[in-house]
Formats: C-alpha cells, sequence, structure tokens
C-alpha cells in the first residue's frame, strides 16, 4: 500500500469514527429522563416563553436525525449553538478561554515529555540504586491523580512557602507561566510518571537485545550505542502513548483548573456540567475527541518514519 | 546485557525478585479493604456528626485524626468513605471486565463481521477518556454513583476486551482447542471451561490495575461534585472539603485523603503488574 | 611467535551460580589457524567467544587471561577495549536477523563502528563497505536498504562484511549458520572459509555441528559444562576420541555416509549451574565413571605419541579399548 493511499484511508477511518464520536455526543442529550426541553432549561425558570425559544432553537418539533444533520452541519460550520447559562455562543465562550487552558497544556505538555523521557532514559541506562529510585517515584507519579498532585502542591508552594500564586492566571506572559507552573506539574505528574515508565521498559527491552550487544561487540561508544540503538528503536513505543497523553492532559484540565481557579476550558467544562449546560458540554467533548484523534492520526502518519519496519497501518494505538 | 542469560532457560528463575514492595503493597489493599468492610464498627463516631467546638482541630484522644472544616471526624470520614471509594471502582471493574471478556471473546473466537464491527466501537469508546464519558453520563443523568460507575466502565470495556481478544487469538491457536473440536466440543463449551480459565489470570492482573485507575477518575469526580452526594463521606470530596482549610493553612483534614488515595491506587499499581509480570513468566 | 589468541586458565562467574560457568579453560589459536569450539548448549562455547571480546553478562567475574596477540583482553582499559573492538578481533553472530538493527540501513550498520571511532573517514568506510560487500558476494546497492528487505542468507554475508570492516586478525564466529536454512548454510561456511583465506585472520568457530566442525577447522575443542574436556587436530579428534563426551556426542550424530545406524542419545541433563560440582563434570552421564570420578577432576593429558591431543579424563585408555571391541 503507498503512503498516500495508507494516509487517505487512515483520514476516512478517522472521520468514520469522528462521526460515531459526534453521534454519541449528540444523541447523550436524548438519553434523559423527561423531555429535552426540560432537560435542557433544568434548573432554570421553564417560563412558557423561554421553552418555545428552546423549541425553536433546537427544532424539538422536528425528527431526530434532523436536528442531528442540522447540528453537525452547524458545528462544521464552527457554531456550536448558544450557551443555556451564559446565553452567548459557544464558539464565542471556547475562544475566550482556549489561550489560557493551551499555555497550560502546552507547558505540562513540556514537563510530560523532558521529564518523562529523561527519568525513563536515565533509569534505563544507569540501573541499580538510581533506577530503583526512579521506579518508585514513577509508581507513586502514577497513582497520583492531578487533583491530589493540584492541592498538595498548593498547600505546600503557594500556603506555606508563597513561592507562587494561589490561583488565577495572571496579567501579562510572564505572569500567566508563573501562575501556571504549579498547575503544569500538577496536570503532568501522573503523565511523567506513565511516560517514564513506558520509555524505561521500552529501552531496557532494547538493552536486552542482540543488536545492542553486537553494537558494543563492534565498538562503537557507549553514548552512541545507547542513543542510535537503544534510543531510537524505542521510540516507536514512545510514540504510540502521544494520543493518550494529549487527550489526558486535556480532560484534566477540568481538575486542575478547577483547583486553581484557571478561567480556562476545563474550568468551563465543570461548570457547564453542573449548571446542565448541555451546548457547552457538547462542544468541549467533541473538542477533545476531535483533538485525540487528529493526534492519534498524525502519529500513524509518523510512524512509518520513525519505524520503517512496520507496514503501514500495521500499528494499533496503545491509547 | 543479559543476552547470554535469557536463552538459558536454568538461569531465568534466578534473577531476584523485588519481594518486599510487592509485600506490603498487598498487605495495604488487604488493610484497605477490612478497613471498608468493617468501617461502621471501626469508626469511632458518626462521619456526619458536627462538632464546632472543634473545627480544625489537630489529632486528639476524641478525634485521632482531627476535625475538618465543618467539624466532622477525620477518622470516621475515611473509614466510611473507603465504602464509596472502593465500592465504585469494585462496580467499574467487575462489570468492565465481565462484559470486556464476553466482548473479547466473541470477537476472538468468532471473527468476520462480528470482530469488524466490535473493534470499530472499540476505536470508538477509545476517542473518549473515561473522565470525559462519565462527565458527558453525569450532565444528562445528574449527580449520584451510578451514572459515573456505567460510564467509566463503558470507557474501560475496550481495555478488557481488546486484551481478552488477543488472548483468545493466540489460545484458539494451540492445539487442544482443536483436539476438543475434533471429539465434537462445542465452542461455548471449549471457551468456558478452557479459553476463559486459561486466559482469566492474564485479565484479572489488568482489572488489578484498571481498579487503581477507576479510583482516580471516580475521586476525581467526587472532588468535582459530580460522584456521589454531598453528604456522604467520600475521599474525593473529603479533598474537595478540605481544599479550603489548607488554602487557611490548616492541612491536614486534606492531606490525610490525598495520602490515601494515592497508597491506594500505588497498592493495587504494584498488586496488579506483579501478578502481570508473573504470569507473562510463567507463559514463557 | 605470538599466537594469535591465547586463553588461559579461563574462569567466569555469574552472579546466582554456585560453580563458575567457564572453569579453566585452555585454548589457542595460531595466525591464520582455523580452530573449532564444540559443544551442547548451554556448555559455554558461546560465552568463551564472548569472553575474547570482553562482552559479558552483568555480574561477570572473570580470572585468568586472554590475549590476542599478546594483550590480555581482560585488562584493557576502555579506549584500548574499543580499538580492540573495532579493529583486531570482530565477531559474526549466530541469528543476523536479531544482531543487525532493523531500523537502520544496512550501510549505517557497516560502517557505524569505523566512523563513530574515528578510525575511517565517512566516504573511506563507504568505499570500503561497498568493496566487502562485493567480497562477499552481494553489490553495493545493499548499503541503502533495511535489513527487513534482505533474507536470512544476505544478512549474515552482511554481518561477516561488517566483521572485516576492522581489518581483523582474528574472527570469531558464534554458531553462525544455525539460523540459516540449509542451502545458505554451506554458502556461508565456504565463505567464511574463503574470506578466512584471503584476509589471512585466526578463525574461532564456535557450533554443535560436529561435522562441520570436522570439515572447517584445523583443531577441535569439545567443551562441556564451562571445561574443555578434549581438545587435539580435527583429523584425529573425531576418529580416536579420548573422552567419552567426545565419543557420546559422535554417537548422537546421524551420518549420511553409514545411514540406518542407530543414534544414542546422551542419558541425563547436564549439571544445574546452582549447584557445586565435584569430580569430573560428566561423570552422572558416563559409562566409563568409577569411584575416581566423582571425587577427583580429571587434569588434561596427552595421547601416547600425540602431545597435541589432550583429554581431561581417567579413563582415556579404557576408551580406546572399548573403541577396539566394537
Amino acid at each position: 500500500m503507498s503512503f498516500a493511499r495508507f494516509a487517505v484511508r487512515r483520514l476516512l477511518e478517522m472521520a468514520a469514527t469522528l462521526l460515531g464520536a459526534s453521534f454519541v455526543i449528540f444523541g447523550a442529550m436524548y438519553l434523559a429522563p423527561g423531555d429535552p426541553a426540560s432537560f435542557l432549561l433544568s434548573g432554570r425558570s421553564a417560563s412558557p416563553a423561554a421553552l418555545a425559544e428552546i423549541n425553536t432553537q433546537y427544532h424539538l418539533q422536528d425528527p431526530f436525525f434532523v436536528r442531528y444533520f442540522r447540528w453537525l452541519g452547524q458545528v462544521l460550520h464552527g457554531d456550536f449553538g448558544r450557551s443555556i447559562e451564559y446565553r452567548t455562543g459557544v464558539s464565542k465562550l471556547l475562544a475566550d478561554r482556549l489561550p489560557s487552558t493551551l499555555l497550560l497544556v502546552a507547558m505540562a505538555l513540556v514537563l510530560v515529555v523532558v521529564v518523562g523521557l529523561a527519568l525513563g532514559w536515565i533509569g534505563a541506562v544507569r540501573g541499580g540504586a538510581t533506577d530503583s529510585t526512579i521506579l518508585v517515584a514513577t509508581t507513586v507519579a502514577v497513582g497520583t491523580p492531578s487533583f491530589v498532585a493540584a492541592i498538595l502542591l498548593q498547600g505546600l508552594f503557594s500556603v506555606r512557602l508563597g513561592w507562587f500564586p494561589t490561583s488565577g492566571t495572571g496579567q501579562g506572559f510572564g505572569d500567566m507561566i508563573r501562575h501556571l507552573i504549579l498547575p503544569a506539574i500538577a496536570l503532568a505528574l501522573y503523565l511523567i510518571g506513565m511516560l517514564a515508565r513506558v520509555t524505561r521498559a521500552a529501552m531496557l527491552e532494547q538493552l536486552d537485545s542482540e543488536h545492542v550487544a553486537v553494537a558494543r561487540s563492534r565498538g562503537v561508544p557507549e553514548r552512541q550505542v545507547i542513543w542510535r540503538h537503544v534510543f531510537r528503536n524505542a521510540c516507536g513505543t514512545v510514540l504510540t502513548t502521544g494520543g493518550l497523553i494529549v487527550s489526558t492532559l486535556i480532560i484534566c484540565t477540568v481538575l486542575v483548573e478547577s483547583a486553581f481557579s484557571i478561567g480556562g476550558i476545563g474550568q468551563l467544562l465543570e461548570l457547564a456540567t453542573t449548571t446542565k449546560d448541555f451546548p457547552t458540554v457538547q462542544a468541549i467533548s467533541l473538542f477533545i475527541v476531535g483533538l485525540f484523534m487528529t493526534v492519534n492520526l498524525i502519529i500513524d502518519l509518523l510512524f512509518p518514519l520513525v519505524d520503517p519496519t512496520v507496514t503501514l497501518g500495521a500499528r494499533r494505538s496503545t491509547a | 546485557m543479559t543476552t547470554v542469560l535469557t536463552r538459558r532457560p536454568g538461569l531465568a528463575r534466578l534473577r531476584a525478585a523485588r519481594q518486599p514492595l510487592y509485600l506490603a503493597c498487598l498487605g495495604f489493599v488487604v488493610l484497605v479493604v477490612l478497613a471498608a468492610l468493617l468501617a461502621p464498627w471501626l469508626a469511632p463516631g458518626d462521619p456526619n456528626t458536627v462538632d464546632l467546638g472543634n473545627v480544625l482541630a489537630g489529632p486528639s484522644a476524641d478525634h485521632l485524626l482531627g476535625v475538618d472544616a465543618a467539624g466532622r471526624d477525620t477518622l470516621s470520614r475515611l473509614l466510611l468513605g473507603a465504602r464509596t471509594s472502593l465500592i465504585g471502582p469494585l462496580g467499574v471493574v467487575v462489570f468492565a471486565t465481565l462484559a470486556g471478556v464476553a466482548v473479547g471473546v466473541a470477537a476472538g473466537w468468532r471473527g468476520g463481521w462480528l470482530d469488524s464491527v466490535l473493534s470499530r466501537s472499540t476505536e470508538l469508546v477509545f476517542a473518549f477518556p473515561g473522565m470525559l464519558l462519565a462527565i458527558l453520563i453525569v450532565t444528562v443523568y445528574g449527580e449520584g454513583l451510578l451514572a459515573p460507575v456505567l460510564a467509566l466502565a463503558i470507557a474501560y470495556l475496550p481495555y478488557v476486551s481488546r486484551l481478552t481478544r488477543s488472548l483468545v487469538l493466540a489460545e484458539r491457536e494451540r492445539p487442544y482447542v482443536a483436539a476438543y473440536q475434533v471429539q465434537g466440543h462445542s465452542s461455548l463449551q471449549i471457551c468456558l471451561r478452557h479459553v476463559i480459565p486459561n486466559i482469566a489470570p492474564v485479565v484479572l492482573a489488568q482489572s488489578t490495575i484498571n481498579f487503581g485507575y477507576a479510583l482516580i477518575d471516580l475521586a476525581g469526580l467526587s472532588y468535582l461534585g459530580l460522584g456521589v452526594p454531598a453528604l456522604t463521606p467520600d475521599w474525593g470530596r473529603m479533598v474537595f472539603d478540605g481544599q479550603t482549610a489548607i488554602q487557611r493553612g490548616y492541612p491536614l483534614s486534606a492531606l490525610l485523603p490525598c495520602l490515601v488515595i494515592v497508597l491506594t491506587v500505588v497498592a493495587f499499581n504494584v498488586v496488579g503488574e506483579r501478578w502481570a509480570d508473573q504470569v507473562a513468566r510463567r507463559d514463557r | 611467535m605470538t599466537r594469535t589468541l591465547d586463553i588461559r586458565n579461563l574462569c567466569l562467574r555469574l552472579p546466582d551460580t554456585a560453580r563458575p560457568v567457564l572453569d579453566g579453560v585452555d585454548l589457542h589459536i595460531a595466525a591464520g589457524e582455523t580452530v573449532a569450539l564444540v559443544g551442547e548448549s548451554g556448555s559455554g562455547k558461546s560465552l568463551t567467544a564472548r569472553t575474547v571480546l570482553r562482552l559479558l553478562p552483568k555480574g561477570a567475574e572473570t580470572e585468568g587471561a586472554v590475549e590476542v596477540a599478546g594483550e590480555n583482553v581482560l585488562a584493557l582499559d576502555p579506549q584500548q577495549l574499543r580499538a580492540l573492538r573495532t579493529g583486531r578481533v570482530a565477531m559474526i553472530f549466530q541469528d543476523p536477523r536479531a544482531a543487525i538493527n532493523p531500523l537502520r540501513r544496512v550501510g549505517d550498520f557497516l560502517t557505524e563502528s569505523v566512523r563513530l571511532t574515528g578510525a575511517m573517514s565517512e566516504p573511506d568506510a563507504t568505499r570500503r563497505a561497498a568493496e566487502l560487500l562485493t567480497a562477499v558476494g552481494l553489490d553495493a546497492s545493499v548499503l541503502r536498504r533495511h535489513p527487513g528487505q534482505l533474507s536470512g542468507g544476505m544478512l549474515q554475508r552482511v554481518m561477516i562484511a561488517a566483521a572485516l570492516m576492522g581489518d581483523p586478525v582474528l574472527l570469531l564466529a558464534d554458531e553462525p549458520t544455525t539460523a540459516l536454512d540449509v542451502t545458505s548454510q554451506a554458502e556461508v561456511v565456504a565463505l567464511i572459509g574463503e574470506l578466512k583465506e584471503r584476509f589471512d585472520t585466526g578463525l574461532l568457530f564456535v557450533t554443535h555441528d560436529l561435522g562441520l566442525a570436522a570439515a572447517i577447522s584445523d583443531r577441535v575443542y569439545v567443551m562441556y559444562a564451562g571445561r574443555i574436556v578434549e581438545t587435539g587436530p580435527a583429523a584425529t579428534l573425531f576418529t580416536d576420541p579420548r573422552h567419552p563426551y567426545t565419543l557420546a556426542l559422535l554417537a548422537a550424530t546421524p551420518r549420511l555416509a553409514a545411514p540406518g545406524g542407530r543414534l544414542a542419545a546422551i542419558d541425563g541433563q547436564p549439571p544445574d549451574l546452582r549447584h557445586e560440582l565435584t569430580g569430573c563434570s560428566f561423570a552422572p552421564r558416563c559409562r566409563f565413571a568409577t569411584q575416581l570420578c566423582t571425587t577427583q577432576a580429571p587434569e588434561p593429558h596427552s595421547a601416547p605419541g600425540a602431545p597435541g591431543h589432550l583429554a581431561a579424563c581417567h579413563h582415556s585408555d579404557r576408551l580406546e579399548e572399548s573403541a577396539a571391541d566394537a
């Protein structure tokens, strides 16, 4: 199969899955007990006027599939409807809150990649007591939920030591970074542990392999053996975790942004959930699912570059 | 560099295992489960009784682990919280394991269109992080334990079904399966009596690890106020309740549930991974 | 004249084992000589070959001397060791599929050791790699291929070319044909023999195939449970074995020349590394064993009139009698 055909097939597959996901996200609303109009208005004043407005806005008198495809058409044009709670367009709501979340996720991603890879590398190569220490630390990291990490970091570094602000996003770029350091660490901690373990295991497997012994037997300097044969060959396994890392980062902003009162997408999702603002929940869900699939698609397309031995499409994501 | 060693059968078993950590974790798992089972008898007081005179007090004879910001005894809440905090993940894991094994065996054994349909659905569910699916369902059904447990069970199902499917695919290639088929045993009989028992250890190890993750996800939902109802003692909820106290410089009532969550998750992970290792080593 | 390889009283211990994995190994190769090392799996023959490159398992402790052209390998500093590995000694491994990194191109594999250690410039290295590929019967277009695109036999040729990159004085071939199919086996063996002559290197050929050992080598060492039990010229060792283990191995080897003959499996198992060993390591499986064999380890002694043919057995002479009876 040529690369172009493979890419097109994966793209179509992704579109199909995304369509399925959008159907789930849209259809979930109709699982609610009672009729959709009262669900959409739940907790809010259900005046006849409001009911009528909801009915026209959502075309609730139309058949289900008509409504679904109308909604899908709007979504494809970037229109996620109006927030019931905030009474503005959901797209605008998202756009306002996206920058702080993206910055937070980007900071956390850098931490995950740099620290996770480094710890896995060091553990695998050094071995001994260093490895055991890293293994214990990553075991604890993998067992620490992001909100627990958030509370603990906040309690120690903000309240007790006063090094960082306890909440908010701050003004200006530098201040924003300072406000987001602790949240980024909290967000990254679990994934650092996960990535370090995956990297370590993949590198240990390579270290154990015959071709590494052969490279050593031919006098290739140890640094080069590790870089060219051990790490290089471990990259494929490490790369498969990419989709999981990104989607976990985004979804966990719900917890971390709530803990640090950061006005981002995560906090919006939490507020939208508690106020049953369904259009907003739908939009954010679709965003997260779409992002996960895009990242996985990119990884699938990159994979043949990293590992020329696999046949195209043979890889199945571990996420 | 153990290439020389691993090929020598006699030496494989000589590798030393990290026994103490595993035993400590197994001990902790047993301890937490016992605490949850015996909580009503072990708890020194009612978890919702308010002692306003001792708000945020440290450990004392009356309140061994102190009092939270609302004046409730932390030890009692931790013990009774163990029940809600463990029953949720248990529900997730039991449902995900049973349904996942059924789906995985069906897909692996039958193959064909059934396999394609199930694999497609698996891909779809994989696109939703467990937390997101739970949040989506909670938005629709409102808070409570059942909705998030079901949502997480669905989110975890593909992990079990995919594992089961690959194990079944390997298992059905083994000669004994053909031997039984030749003797006229039905597929259902072979699956129930031989295939499932043979793959059970691996699946159980995976489920034990999943338990830890389900606990993290459910505690997170409770922390957001989307899990158990507000007054029910629950570890995730206790972290939320303790957050204001920690910001005012009284860390104990938040620190303890944090600690218990981390230790429990770590313990389940270590035990599960150890079992998975043992099974892998046995099969080699 | 210095020997190309001279192993004297080599002992190698691994953690968690009750006895040395290699126990007093003596082995030498003269310049340009071909020596076969035979034994069953686990006897320590591969480990002996790997020790020459100091390619030791984790936690291994060594005693004795391993000299390549007069230089003790076990005492080299990392820099000298690297020079030894890129230059004087090279190894051909058992399974080329496992031995060559599947993610890197063949050209990269061939040239990496001389390039990365600065022994050759990149163009020089590539030119030499192309020459050697022709010498092993491949062409230079292979340089740009990935290992996955080549057959096992082709890959083993690449492996041989790689071994010759540093112009070695000693080639170690660790069961180089075991992982190949029968036709490529013969080709690879012939190729190794031919190149060995052409590049004038010593060759240590590790194998469990007695016929192959007899065909290719000048002298043979037989190894059992980490000890050399018998050594001698290839011509006489197999026709006139002086150790019961060699005899048993020969009896267990099928022969085309005499089809229909009975194969005699060797009863019992090689000794477990977790137990200490007293006396002769083969005694529990030996039909000649006496009280003496279980208490005292036999020293190697030469056959009458043949100083190069040594066997470590208390009963070499009885062996001859029984062979005469048969």
